[in-house]
């Protein structure tokens, strides 16, 4: 791995004062860190935003769950509060890497990168999320704007992840049986109003399936989505899963989450 | 370089190193604590696996500085007074081991397991040990020392 400075942030503000086009901020590193040691990532200053209390807490309201940007997966997954108010959100984090992944790996870090395949940016599309930066409110449907791509700017710290509580929720992820990365993994949350049908690992980046959405929302059964033939043209492929058993498995896994609901 | 200050089983370090030094590089190299083994070096195989502040991670996969002022346990802080682990002792009575090369990570994943679950299942077992892999004898005898451990932790 290449040298570079490590400095630990004592508030945000030092943090985003710290950072350059150079820098990243390190939260559990379970990305980063492997990024670096292969040479895929390279920074001259590591900002280590982990000691910065603020960041890390769960907090409930009548409405909403927020989750501070530093708070590790195994404390969402472990939450009471969580398991209360939105029972899907503590078990996808329970399904997230491995135990040692959980113990350090923290929800900012896991939205940051935005990796197609991960769990979390599911989440947050499909329980309409707001993401607290250190500058902004950012709604999760602008927030993820492509592969390993979000619509933070550089300095910019995600603190706090707000989610709506919905009326009924579930995530059905297909893992890699090798990586626990989701093949595909979709999150649906039934809301007062309207369906999210948030699908992870079936394309470049995390979006909701309007047309699943729309369906479920006229007839909130898995038989209103049963049989669905989903456009597979823009589906991930690659030696574990082609497009179409993709986009075959995206019907399938949204299926199990309504009965699951 | 920076200062690196833990407690690592039950000893105060204190070492300067560079700020790119990897928790297990600094554990192996700087402490010569090697019994703390480099598989995989990509943060899947799990034969790094010590405990920082009581819970397992990758040392692999985590700076040094990142762990600054923690309570580090390796695989050699588990005996007592030359007395084998419950956890090392059932894998040695079971065979849960061959070549022994991801053992003790195995072992400190499963002493974690056993902190946070006292009677945990098959299934839970499996789970856990789901960062950790053998390539030489399959899981059978592992799950069967964890078990066995569970009796006499």
């Amino acid at each position: 791995m290449k040298d570079f400075n490590y400095h630990s942030a004592k508030d945000s503000k030092e943090a985003s004062k710290l950072a350059s086009s150079s820098s990243a901020f390190l939260a559990g590193g379970m990305t980063t860190i492997p990024s670096m040691k292969l040479g895929l990532a390279t920074y001259k200053d590591l900002i280590d935003i982990k000691n910065i209390k603020k960041l890390s807490g769960i907090k409930v309201s009548g409405k909403s769950v927020t989750i501070g940007a530093a708070t590790k997966h195994v404390e969402v997954s472990n939450s009471k509060d969580v398991k209360k108010a939105i029972p899907s959100l503590s078990s996808l984090a329970e399904g997230i890497g491995d135990p040692q992944v959980r113990n350090r790996g923290t929800i900012g870090g896991s939205i940051a990168n935005n990796d197609p395949s991960a769990d979390y940016p599911s989440a947050c599309i499909a329980l309409n999320a707001t993401i607290h930066t250190n500058e902004r409110k950012i709604e999760a449907a602008k927030f993820f704007k492509g592969m390993f791509e979000t619509a933070l700017k550089k300095g910019e710290l995600i603190e706090a992840i707000e989610f709506q509580i919905p009326e009924k929720s579930s995530y059905q992820k297909h893992p890699n049986p090798a990586s626990r990365y989701a093949i595909v993994g979709v999150y649906v949350a039934k809301h007062k109003g309207d369906v999210n049908v948030a699908v992870t690992g079936a394309k470049s980046c995390v979006y909701n399936d309007k047309e699943m959405s729309k369906a479920l929302s006229g007839n909130f059964s898995s038989s209103s989505i049963d049989g669905m033939d989903l456009d597979s043209s823009e589906m991930n492929a690659d030696m574990h899963a082609s497009a179409e058993f993709r986009a075959s498995l995206v019907v399938t896994q949204a299926k199990k989450a309504v009965d699951a609901c | 370089m920076g200062k690196i200050s833990l407690e690592v089983n039950g000893r105060k370090v204190e070492k300067e190193a560079p700020d790119n030094t990897l928790l297990s590089t600094f554990l192996r190299e700087h402490l010569q604590l090697t019994g703390t083994h480099i598989g995989c070096d990509t943060s899947q195989c799990g034969a790094c696996v010590v405990h920082v502040d009581g819970n397992s991670l990758k040392s692999c996969t985590a700076l040094a500085a990142d762990v600054n002022g923690s309570k580090v346990t390796t695989i050699e802080g588990l005996e007592t007074n030359g007395k084998m682990h419950p956890m090392q002792e059932a894998f040695k009575k079971l065979h849960g081991l061959q070549c022994g090369f991801c053992t003790p990570g195995m072992v400190m994943s499963a002493v974690d397991l056993l902190q946070k679950n006292k009677k945990p299942s098959d299934t839970e077992i499996r789970d856990w040990l789901e960062g950790n892999i053998c390539r030489c004898t399959g899981y059978q005898n592992i799950v069967a020392a964890v078990k066995e451990a569970a009796t006499k932790m």
